[in-house]
């Protein structure tokens, strides 16, 4: 078993897929000679060379659209967009066309496409280089969206994307690329997509993230523990489809909730958790829902108290799993 | 078959041995010029010292084009641009402290912190500003146009953006509209030959990028951007063809960027040898031979304007380092307009 960074584990596991399966190409701005802005696709344009570590012109309503074609006709492709903030041209692409592929054709054809995309704040990135987009894309149905927050979970998800049949928005924050390490199995194996994992047990209160923000729940956890406050936490790692049972499962064993997430607050992803917990376990719940969560604003500022006042982190989430454990 | 005639509806620059400007104006936009270098160095000097975060990208060796061009302009004609926009708000006059107290994230920053080094932007100036999603910018700048001759104003807009972004969707709509509507906007393209590590010939199924504004029927030309005369003197000439509703003006400047894409490029994508050959076309000693010969300056002339510069960009840094990072109350102002009923 290896010690890797959470890039170097999306890193080798493009290595290792690519040597697998010749159907798998990497395409995007930058990824070929560069090796990507964050260094993700380093070392597959000397391995496998130009034809599958393809350097796109600036378009990423065409890089997606060209990978949709190709995976339609048994190509694996792994597009990447730079940055999850330059999406949005190809939402058109994504939503209207990827995720209806089978829907649309009985089935007659599929859609195995990989979109990596680096999202969230935490850099200094500023207004365009810090968004969160998970919402956007959760409510395509027909589209995976993951979002894993370890090393470990990096790999067998990225495994289980590129040999999904149908296409998978694959988010990494980028916060995550070199401040976590983890230990990553050697060999081969994949992670379900749809399978949510409980982090850390705990009997008192079911906090549930994903992302950069699982990591500073399981400190605000960490925190608790210390005040004898028994905190169990959930890596949703699939945001759609979300696995309902693993969250209903905890909630109905602690009976309070807080869900977390860096995203802002309204119609994000954590109103349709809240949403199935009230519909599921209503019944189980001995305190209202709560939500720490990105506030609803345009963007995030580049400035440090800006940035800093924007994001979740573990002293406001340990702020508010002691105010539920009060309740 | 290539229109050529409408190539040359824009006059070349004169090449002759002569300058286009007067003494005191030649030796402004030298200074223009050396202050853009200058307080980029800064800049770059405190980002090594992690005094700034984010991702930072640095015009040096393009100077001439920013300040040729706004040369060429009305103050009130509108700019947009890319976000290697730290030389079009200093060419625009926006103050140096409150630009590099935005990069540093401060509240007395041009944009209060909120945006940083991309965003720079100052409505009061028509500087719309420093965009940071490629080519997003573009129909914007249309708009603008639109509205100029809507509103029958003099104004022409002017869209500026680097080759990469020519080849993505948004320029062809943009170029398509403005043409058919025949709008006053000057669509300027820095050709720096590359768009981030991808050579130009690796993204462009065309070399030169005024094909594709041929393409759309715009009158098109090729200028050295590292000339800084040349470049008002093309810059003038489209704002007055687009002003008296000639349409759309297109401006590929050629270039050369000196430092990476952002600060953190390992420019695997060129030579050092390459880097080093191209600095041999530094506009701002080019354009001091130039005034030397030409206009009567003097070494102390530049001594002087040196030692000025030097003084405005100390002064920028100093105000960036004592000024205060804003509120975090500041996060949830300008989300809405106040006081505002919805109904």
């Amino acid at each position: 078993m290896a010690i890797k960074t959470f890039l170097e584990s999306i890193r080798d596991t493009m290595h290792d897929e690519m040597a697998r399966d010749e159907r798998v190409f990497v395409l995007g701005e930058d990824v070929g000679v560069t090796g990507g802005v964050f260094r993700a696709t380093e070392g597959l344009y000397e391995k496998f060379g130009a034809d599958r570590a393809i350097d796109t012109p600036l378009a990423e309503l065409s890089i997606i659209g060209i990978a949709i074609g190709a995976a339609a006709v048994g190509m694996r492709p792994i597009a990447e967009i730079q940055f999850a903030d330059f999406i949005h041209p190809a939402f058109d692409q994504i939503v209207n066309e990827a995720a209806k592929m089978r829907y649309r054709s009985n089935a007659g054809w599929e859609c195995p496409l990989v979109i990596r995309t680096p999202y969230g704040g935490g850099v200094h990135g500023g207004l365009y280089h810090s968004q969160s987009i998970e919402a956007f894309f959760c409510h395509s149905p027909g589209l995976y969206v993951v979002a894993p927050s370890t090393p470990r979970d990096a790999k067998g998800l990225l495994l289980s994307a590129i040999r999904n049949p149908d296409p998978v928005l694959f988010l990494e924050h980028k916060k995550l690329y070199r401040s976590i390490k983890g230990e990553v199995p050697d060999g081969e194996y994949t992670i379900p997509l749809g399978r949510a994992d409980v982090k850390r047990a705990g009997s008192d209160i079911t906090a549930i993230a994903y992302g950069a923000m699982l990591h500073e729940t399981l400190n605000a956890a960490e925190q608790l523990a210390r005040e004898g406050i028994e905190v169990e936490v959930v890596d949703l790692r699939t945001l759609f489809p979300l696995d309902r049972e693993t969250i209903l499962t905890s909630v109905r064993k602690t009976s309070k909730v807080c869900i977390i997430h860096e995203d802002t607050k309204t119609m994000g992803l954590g109103a349709e958790v809240a949403a199935i917990i009230s519909e599921e376990a209503f019944g189980d719940l001995d305190a209202p829902i709560r939500r720490v969560t990105g506030p609803d604003l345009p963007g995030i500022p580049f400035n440090e108290t800006g940035e800093h006042a924007f994001l979740p982190n573990a002293e406001k989430i340990a702020t508010a799993l002691r105010e539920l454990a009060r309740y | 078959m290539i229109n050529t005639a409408t190539v040359a509806n824009i006059q070349p620059a004169t090449r002759d041995a002569t300058l286009s400007v007067t003494r005191e104006q030649g030796l402004e936009l030298w200074r223009q010029m050396v202050l853009i270098r200058r307080f980029e160095e800064r800049a770059e000097q405190a980002y090594t010292e992690g005094k700034i975060g984010g991702f930072m990208h640095l015009y040096i060796g393009e100077e001439a084009i920013a300040v040729g061009a706004l040369a060429g302009l009305n103050p009130d004609d509108d700019v947009v641009t890319h976000y290697r926009d730290h030389g079009y708000a200093l060419a625009r006059d926006l103050a140096p402290n409150a630009l590099m107290a935005e990069l540093y994230g401060k509240a007395t920053g041009v944009c209060k912190g909120k945006g940083g080094s991309m965003h720079f932007a100052d409505p009061r100036k028509h500087f719309w500003g420093g965009y940071a999603i490629v080519g997003g910018h573009i129909p914007l700048a249309v708009g603008l146009a639109f509205a100029a001759q809507y509103q029958n104003q003099p104004r022409v807009a002017v869209a500026i953006f680097g080759d990469g972004a020519t080849n993505i969707g948004m320029f062809h709509e943009s170029l398509n509209m403005a043409k058919v509507w025949n709008v006053p906007l000057i669509i300027l393209v820095e050709n720096n030959q590359y768009g981030m590590g991808t050579a130009v010939q690796r993204a462009s199924a065309v070399p030169d990028m005024i094909t594709k504004a041929l393409a759309y029927n715009i009158p098109a030309i090729q200028v050295d951007g590292n000339d800084v005369l040349a470049m008002r003197e093309v810059m003038l000439n489209a704002a007055q063809n687009a002003r008296r509703g000639e349409g759309p003006q297109f401006i590929e400047a050629h270039t050369y960027r000196w430092r990476g894409h952002s600060m953190g490029d390992p420019q695997r994508y060129r030579s050092k040898d390459e880097v080093e050959k191209m600095k041999t076309r530094d506009p701002i000693a080019r354009f001091e031979n130039r005034l030397l010969e030409y206009a009567r300056a003097t070494q102390d002339d530049f001594a002087r304007g040196r030692a000025e510069v030097e003084r405005v960009a100390a002064e920028a840094i100093e105000f960036a380092e004592t000024s205060p990072f804003p509120d975090p109350a500041e996060l949830y102002t300008d989300v809405f307009a106040p006081e505002v009923t919805n109904g």
